[in-house]
């Protein structure tokens, strides 16, 4: 065995999702009245062992969310519940408890290490707080430096400003693990790091999950990445999720069209597969004064006058939802399936 | 205009700060404060006038309102040495301190600044150099001990001007008989002022010279005075930010350099009220000095919004 | 993972890493110290002025408080009194000698408390939340309304002027600029991803401030303690000569220098001398203060 510390033990069995998020959202308040919707009625829940790939523009609200299950920034309404039990509120979990089972790997590996500390410490720091000796969370350190492919006798004692990229952030991840974590939120996790490098840590990643039984919750802009290393994905736009599904299926036939515009932006390799659909122009409407019904209207081609009447509920197959009125038959936009096609 | 109401509301709190520290020296001073604040050969008559005038069997807000009641209505209290008026010793000797200031400001400034502009004309050059090696060692510089040095040189060795005192007080303000006392004091307030006016400049104008609108002016082909001038324009507001921190370094200043030549100021005045035990004369001093500080800054501030068109909409 | 157990005598090696690791920062920057002629000749200046002051009794050629009236007001190499005799008849060198004991103290102690005091208030005022901040900084910035000089004077004056009051004085003119420093550098810090990160670990703010933020300001406060210091041998020495710190026949710099003035027209180099011996302390420590900022530079904080 190892000696990172065992995680909490699962309480739920499988079927039960490890986190469930329902309708969080995070205003932040603006001068004069005005609140900016970073997050906004956004719910999903994520299985043991899966990952859920969180893809948006910037801007979406994306890490917002990650802060808000890390219970950094208090949410303003929602549920959060870990393997069955609320966090935090008179009957739930306290958020220390989360946070023993909750572990965070944040986007800028530079800023997120302390340049004063060797990087032992600080991933020695997580068990301190958690009760262990010094020598006790110094050996657990060791451990979890292992755990991502550093020797701690070399690494350990250095400085963040003496290792490279990729080394400061499989150091972030060590000070995930440390605590012996079941879900890892990774923010951006390796958006700044070089191509090669990137490839690296996905697969350390992978390793992980498998390895430590590890859930999840991967938050990218980059759609390559989020393929490659989620089970599902869930798009968000404008702090509310516009589609969830399998990736493979999300990937494949998007079902909304702020997705279809997602994938079409990004550079394909084969110019035969090079789609002729309009990518998103223009910038996303300022968060602020959102315009009435759906958010992506105003940039979508297929708006029509009833796109502005409602915000559209997330809708569609079994476990392939989007937010869109194209997929609810008799919503009265002219390519949404008529109510008898649905019956 | 609304930036100027602002910043004199800014002030305000600094103003209330300041008159609460001044406040409370008669209250740090060791004793009863009733005993601080009467001659100690005052009848037991004077004392109860004084304890009832000034509140002291009332709680601290009520002492501290009725204190300030009577300093805005220029009452400073008595000084125990001299009996008379604080405010008519301070005014009195406020105006000696400003004759020095009013020699050794403009001194300090001009001087500074052209060596300031000098030095930044010709980076690395000797006038550069020696600017820089000015400011090392003109921060370490103890002005009393510059006075001292001074007497020594230009009183003791060469006779040249008068070691202390501001001579007989009858002679007009600007000629030689009153001047010649002037200038020894003055240089030793203005040294240090001036050392870091010429650093600031120096700093100042070499970042201006760096920024893309001097090359554009050069580029537009405008002579090397045009584009001085433009340079130093934009250097004025800084500048004069430093003027208004080196007024308070002055004022400071003369308290110990007054001492050294005997001259009659409020710094004298201050050393006076400590070699006395003279808290009421000693407060009153502190007090208007202070003011006049937190005054200078919020005209420094003013000024600098004036200058500067960025700063109006903060 | 069984490797892990089995590497685990191979963490024997990190020991001596553990070790190198506590001299790593300071270490870098005493290096880069020691490779500047500016801050080596304030060092060299600082040692001698300090070593004289605590060997004093070993050192100094005569009795600092002993003097003879056939003695007073000697020039320099007056019959074996290599820097003459004072008003009192009393060896200069010895006396100079032994004021830097006071003077040093005077100079040195203030700063020491007030980044103590200062910097805690800065901690607190930078990470507890805006009320705290406000209060506090808010307090700063009336202390801050007052020239330093005027202050000191003020406070000192009103106290009493007793060596120990001249050092509270100081203290507390000294806590305003410590705090804000140490406010500015927590603020910078508090921002930065690795403090979000140790929340996420769970740890509370005392914790946090204890294991990652004062490391950080450690830095910018002990670099503008050091240029304190300058300032403060000569306000201390201000003080003195005001009559505001030891009373006489102790031996002090300052006082030295009040006590000399009247008697410039006899032997008026002589006289000079306390001032030079504060001048030259304070271009010491300045020039120390300088090469440390230079060094701790190098690397952002």
């Amino acid at each position: 065995m190892n000696s990172l510390p065992e995680p909490v033990a699962d309480r739920g069995g499988p079927a039960q999702p490890l986190l469930i998020a329902r309708d969080l959202r995070k205003y932040f308040p603006l001068g004069g009245g005005a609140r900016v919707h970073a997050v906004d009625g956004v719910s999903f829940s994520i299985a043991k062992g899966e990952t859920l790939g969180i893809v948006g523009e910037s801007g979406c609200g994306k890490s917002t969310l990650a802060r808000l299950l890390m219970q950094l920034m208090p949410r303003d309404a929602g549920e959060l519940i870990l393997d069955g039990d609320p966090v935090g509120g008179p009957h739930g979990i306290s958020v220390a408890a989360m946070r023993r089972q909750v572990q965070m790997v944040f986007q800028d590996s530079a800023s997120s290490l302390n340049p004063r500390l060797p990087v032992q410490d600080s991933v020695a720091f997580g068990p301190r707080v958690h009760g262990r000796s010094r020598s006790a969370a110094l050996e657990v350190a060791r451990a979890a430096l292992r755990q991502v492919h550093l020797d701690p006798a070399l690494i350990g004692p250095r400085y963040p400003h003496e290792l490279s990229g990729g080394q400061k952030q499989r150091v972030n991840i060590a000070r995930a693990l440390a605590i012996g974590p079941r879900m890892v939120v990774l923010d951006e996790a390796v958006s700044a790091l070089d191509k090669s490098v990137q490839a690296q840590v996905l697969n350390l990643l992978v390793q992980l999950r498998r390895d430590l039984d590890l859930t999840y919750m991967f938050i990218s802009h980059d759609l390559a990445v989020v393929r490659h290393i989620s089970h599902r994905v869930l798009v968000m736009y404008l702090g509310q999720v516009m589609e969830v599904g399998p990736v493979a299926q999300v990937f494949a036939a998007p079902r909304h069209p702020y997705t279809r515009a997602l994938l079409a932006s990004r550079p394909s390799m084969d110019p035969a597969r090079r789609t002729e659909t309009l990518a998103i122009s223009g910038d996303p409407p300022n968060p602020v004064d959102l315009p009435p019904g759906c958010r992506f209207a105003p940039r979508c081609p297929h708006a029509e006058a009833v796109c502005t009447a409602a915000n559209p509920a997330l809708a569609g197959g079994a476990d392939h939802l989007a937010a869109c009125l194209i997929q609810v038959p008799g919503s009265g936009h002219s390519q949404a399936p008529g109510l008898e096609a649905a019956a | 205009m609304g930036t100027v109401l602002r910043r004199l509301l800014l002030a305000l709190p600094i103003a209330f700060g300041v008159s609460v520290v001044c406040f409370a020296l008669v209250y740090i001073a060791p004793g009863d404060p009733l005993q601080t604040i009467v001659p100690p050969d005052a009848t037991q008559a004077t004392i109860d006038a004084v304890k009832h005038a000034y509140g002291l069997d009332k709680p601290l807000v009520v002492q501290y309102l009725i204190w300030l009641w009577r300093v805005l209505h220029g009452n400073l209290g008595t000084s125990i040495s001299t009996t008379r008026p604080v405010a008519l010793e301070v005014m009195l000797a406020l105006g000696n301190t400003m004759r020095l200031v009013a020699l050794a400001m403009p001194a300090a400034l001009i001087v500074g600044y052209a060596m300031g502009v000098a030095a930044a004309r010709f980076p690395g050059g000797w006038i550069d150099r020696a600017v820089t090696g000015i400011a090392v060692v003109g921060v370490s510089l103890p002005n009393y001990w510059v006075g001292v040095v001074l007497v020594i040189l230009c009183a003791v060795q060469w006779s040249l001007l008068p070691a202390t005192g501001m001579g007989s007080g009858h002679a007009a303000l600007l000629s030689w008989e009153s001047l010649r006392f002037m200038i020894l004091p003055s240089i030793s307030l203005a040294l240090i002022p001036m050392g870091i006016i010429a650093r600031s400049t120096r700093a100042c104008v070499l970042d201006l010279a760096s920024h893309d609108f001097v090359l554009t002016l050069r580029a537009k082909g405008m002579s090397e005075s045009t584009v001085t001038r433009h340079v130093l324009r934009n250097a004025l507001p800084q500048v004069i930010a430093i003027v208004g921190l080196q007024f308070g370094y002055l004022m400071g200043g003369s308290i110990l350099v007054e001492t050294v030549f005997s001259w009659p100021g409020s710094g004298f005045l201050l050393g006076r009220a400590i070699q006395n035990r003279d808290v009421p004369l000693l407060q009153g001093t502190v007090l208007v000095l202070a003011m006049i500080f937190v005054a200078t800054n919020l005209l420094v501030d003013l000024l600098q919004v004036r200058l500067d068109p960025r700063l109006r909409r903060g | 993972m069984a490797e892990g157990m089995s590497i685990a005598p191979a963490a024997l090696p990190a020991a001596p890493g553990a070790r190198r690791r506590r001299n790593t920062y300071w270490g870098e920057v005493g290096g880069k110290l020691i490779r500047q002629p500016g801050a080596m000749l304030g060092a060299a200046m600082l040692a001698v002025i300090v070593l004289a002051a605590i060997f004093a009794p070993w050192i100094a050629p005569f009795d600092p408080n002993k003097g003879s009236i056939l003695m007073r007001l000697k020039p320099f190499f007056f019959r074996g009194h290599l820097l003459g005799a004072d008003e009192l008849g009393r060896d200069m060198l010895s006396r100079l000698i032994w004021g830097g004991r006071i003077s040093l103290a005077m100079g040195v102690v203030p700063v020491l408390i007030a980044m103590l005091i200062g910097g805690a208030l800065g901690l607190t005022a930078g990470f507890g939340g805006k009320l705290a901040n406000t209060l506090i900084m808010r307090v700063m910035d009336v202390f801050y309304a007052f020239p330093s000089v005027l202050l000191a004077v003020a406070i000192a004056g009103a106290m009493g002027g007793g060596l120990i009051d001249g050092m509270i004085a100081l203290t507390l003119v000294f806590i305003p600029p410590m705090c804000r420093v140490a406010e500015s550098a927590t603020a910078q810090v508090r921002n930065l991803d690795f403090i979000e990160a140790a929340r996420a670990t769970g740890a509370g703010g005392f914790s946090i401030v204890r294991h990652h933020v004062i490391g950080n300001v450690l830095g910018p406060v002990t670099v503008y303690a050091s240029s304190l210091i300058s300032v403060s041998v000569l306000l201390s020495a201000g003080l003195s000569f005001l009559g505001l710190g030891v009373q006489p026949p102790t031996a002090d710099w300052g006082l030295m220098l009040s006590t000399l003035v009247p008697s410039i027209y006899v032997v008026p180099w002589v006289c000079a001398l306390p001032g030079a011996a504060i001048f030259l302390t304070s271009i010491a420590f300045g020039l120390l203060s300088s090469g440390l900022r230079a060094a701790m530079d190098m690397r952002g904080a």
